[in-house]
């Protein structure tokens, strides 16, 4: 009975949260003369499909905007701010999960909510301060700039989640290390990162999802050079653009997650730390 | 060529002194066996050799060279814990190639001695083998093979058969000694709470008590001739019984009641009051006489069977051979052989003991 409502209960809600994202699919495969003459369900009966809005956002003849350059800046933007979230979120992580640092009366737990606190301001604050800081460095509308001011917003993050995830890693391994002839860095790439997959795992998938769906960012420190995909498909929502258009490049800026969601769910499994101390 | 301990001092504000002024010299080729109850410092002394814990005052050298200016990783300090660690990505054999490598042996020598040392523990059939799919003895013999086969001037294991089930710590115990023998150079610092294992592996026992050590000798030396109440509890198992006394002419009394004509060897002894001790399997259980006492506690082993007396001069721990039918709550006599007895003062330090041959 149990086992009835629960899957019940699972279908009816899986229903609702991917309907619009079912109905953006079939929108996107969708002539014109099924969006405009009312609602359309079933397809090759009720309507033709086309790929007359995927056309539109590629590169091609009828293209009407390219997606793929604002892809290819997002792609860089996100790996970019990732991988340095990444290197040096999980370097001071291990620092402060391994040492003891102190200023009078403020220690190790303060300075980790000193990262923590970056995420409690609401973005907007800080968005003038970012645009005079870029155009005094002169990184406004550049990669660089923008995967520096996202950074700041994902470290936190990977500080925050990783802290947790050395503290529950037994101190002993990296004693050991160091009595085995490792210095303090070479414990922690030779025996701690490797053991650190899933926990870094889960951090970059953190910053790969924040950082592809920036929009805040991208829209007030970056113009035309650098256009990431999310404002792009914004901006195609401003102008008068087809709802067959506007739905496939909303599916179009999905797809690199959820083949990511798919890829990192296998890494994502635990039990192997097993071993180390009985 | 020692390591050599001078006025080693730590102080923590969590726990207060952890290590209080410890001088020792720690000769090469040879086991030392620190023993003394949990807190007593053994494991915070080995901690300090090999530089997990600071020290805040006095030396520790090794062949002449200040341990102070070396950092951990290049003291070459081989360590076993009383948890397994190993490395739980690693396989066996990368396991104990690992601290190889790290000191600069080339892939293939690495290798060729990781290989001779798993052997000798008795794992070359596991070499692949994750330490997650390995049985607990099997995981402290890769810890071990992995600080054996280093072949570090110094070799601290803290309680290695701890967590190990008594079958296996039997084995072990006879293999440890093989195998510290072959460690000719190193010195070989072991640290138990366990008398039995103390006097199996036996060398050279360090009685450690509050972060100093009370007494260093042979494991006879130490177990017929505990300087103090102190040592002797911890080197007895079963507990060694301490009863308050006082002698008078002729006379040695236990608490307040039962007496017995004083032995031969406490008769040079002022009169007055005194503690004696007496181990378990020299206590003899009385059809008449003696002092009695009502039974608290019967712990059968198999083999024998301790008693808890509890008489009027205090507790009283005897053991007998074989199991015996007896129950908790019965009352029963027993007598304490005089030539049996160790004499301390009140304050804990020994007078007496009685003869090694004295049965």
């Amino acid at each position: 009975m149990y086992k009835v409502l629960k899957a019940t209960f699972i279908t009816i809600w899986s229903l609702f949260v991917l309907f619009p994202i079912m109905w953006a699919i079939t929108t996107s495969f969708k002539p014109e003369s099924a969006v405009v003459n009312g609602a359309t369900f079933i397809p090759f009966l009720e309507y033709q499909p086309s790929l007359i809005g995927w056309k539109a956002i590629l590169p091609g003849p009828d293209s009407l905007t390219n997606l793929l350059t604002p892809t290819l800046n997002s792609f860089i933007v996100t790996a970019g701010a990732t991988a340095v979230s990444l290197i040096f979120g999980s370097l001071a992580a291990y620092g402060l999960s391994r040492f003891t640092y102190g200023w009078k009366n403020y220690s190790n737990a303060d300075i980790i909510f000193f990262f923590v606190s970056q995420r409690i301001m609401p973005p907007v604050v800080l968005a003038i301060p970012f645009f005079l800081l870029l155009k005094e460095l002169k990184l406004l509308d550049t990669h660089l700039g923008l995967i520096l001011v996202l950074t700041s917003g994902l470290m936190p993050i990977v500080v925050w989640l990783m802290v947790d995830f050395f503290n529950a890693l037994p101190r002993e391994i990296d004693e050991m290390a160091m009595l085995e002839g490792c210095n303090p860095i070479q414990a922690f790439f030779r025996t701690i990162l490797p053991l650190s997959k899933p926990g870094l795992t889960v951090a970059g998938m953190f910053c790969v999802i924040f950082g592809w769906n920036d929009i805040f960012f991208a829209l007030t420190l970056t113009a035309t050079k650098v256009l990431t995909l999310p404002v792009a498909v914004i901006a195609l929502n401003g102008t008068v653009t087809p709802y067959w258009i506007l739905a496939a490049s909303t599916v179009f800026s999905i797809i690199p997650l959820v083949g990511l969601a798919f890829v990192i769910e296998r890494f994502l499994s635990r039990g192997n730390l097993g071993g180390a101390v009985r | 060529m020692s390591l050599i301990l001078k006025n080693v001092s730590v102080t923590t504000e969590k726990d207060g002194v952890i290590l209080d002024d410890i001088s020792f010299e720690f000769k090469p080729g040879r086991i030392y066996i620190l023993i003394g109850r949990t807190t007593s410092g053994k494991t915070s002394l080995m901690r300090a050799i090999a530089g997990l814990l600071p020290i805040d005052s006095g030396q520790i050298t090794m062949n002449g060279e200040d341990f102070e200016d070396k950092p951990i990783w290049e003291r070459d300090v081989a360590v076993v814990y009383q948890q397994f660690i190993n490395y739980p990505n690693k396989s066996v054999l990368q396991n104990v190639e690992f601290p190889l490598l790290r000191k600069g042996l080339k892939k293939s020598e690495a290798r060729e001695v990781a290989l001779a040392s798993i052997n000798k523990v008795g794992l070359g059939d596991y070499l692949d083998r994750k330490p997650a799919q390995l049985s607990g003895g099997q995981q402290q013999r890769v810890a071990l093979a992995r600080s054996l086969s280093r072949q570090s001037h110094i070799m601290l294991l803290d309680e290695p058969l701890m967590n190990l089930d008594y079958k296996l710590r039997e084995q072990l115990r006879v293999e440890f000694k093989e195998l510290f023998n072959s460690q000719k150079d190193a010195v070989t610092i072991y640290a138990t709470t366990e008398p039995p294992e103390a006097l199996i592996l036996g060398a050279e026992i360090l009685v450690m008590h509050e972060g100093r050590i009370i007494q260093y000798g042979s494991p006879t030396e130490v177990y017929e001739q505990p300087q103090s109440t102190t040592v002797a509890r911890v080197i007895s198992d079963p507990p060694m019984s301490i009863l308050p006394v006082s002698l008078s002419a002729g006379e040695i009394r236990f608490g307040d009641g039962y007496s017995q004509p004083i032995p031969a060897k406490m008769k040079n002894f002022k009169e007055g009051h005194y503690q004696v001790g007496i181990r378990a399997n020299d206590i003899v259980s009385a059809k008449s006489g003696g002092e009695k006492g009502t039974i608290s506690l019967v712990e059968v082993s198999g083999s024998e069977t301790l008693v808890y007396v509890d008489t009027p001069a205090g507790e009283v721990v005897l053991q007998m051979e074989g199991i015996h039918d007896v129950k908790v709550g019965e009352s029963i006599s027993i007598e304490l052989p005089g030539n049996r007895l160790f004499l301390f003062e009140t304050n804990g330090a020994l007078c007496v003991s009685p003869d090694s041959a004295g049965e």
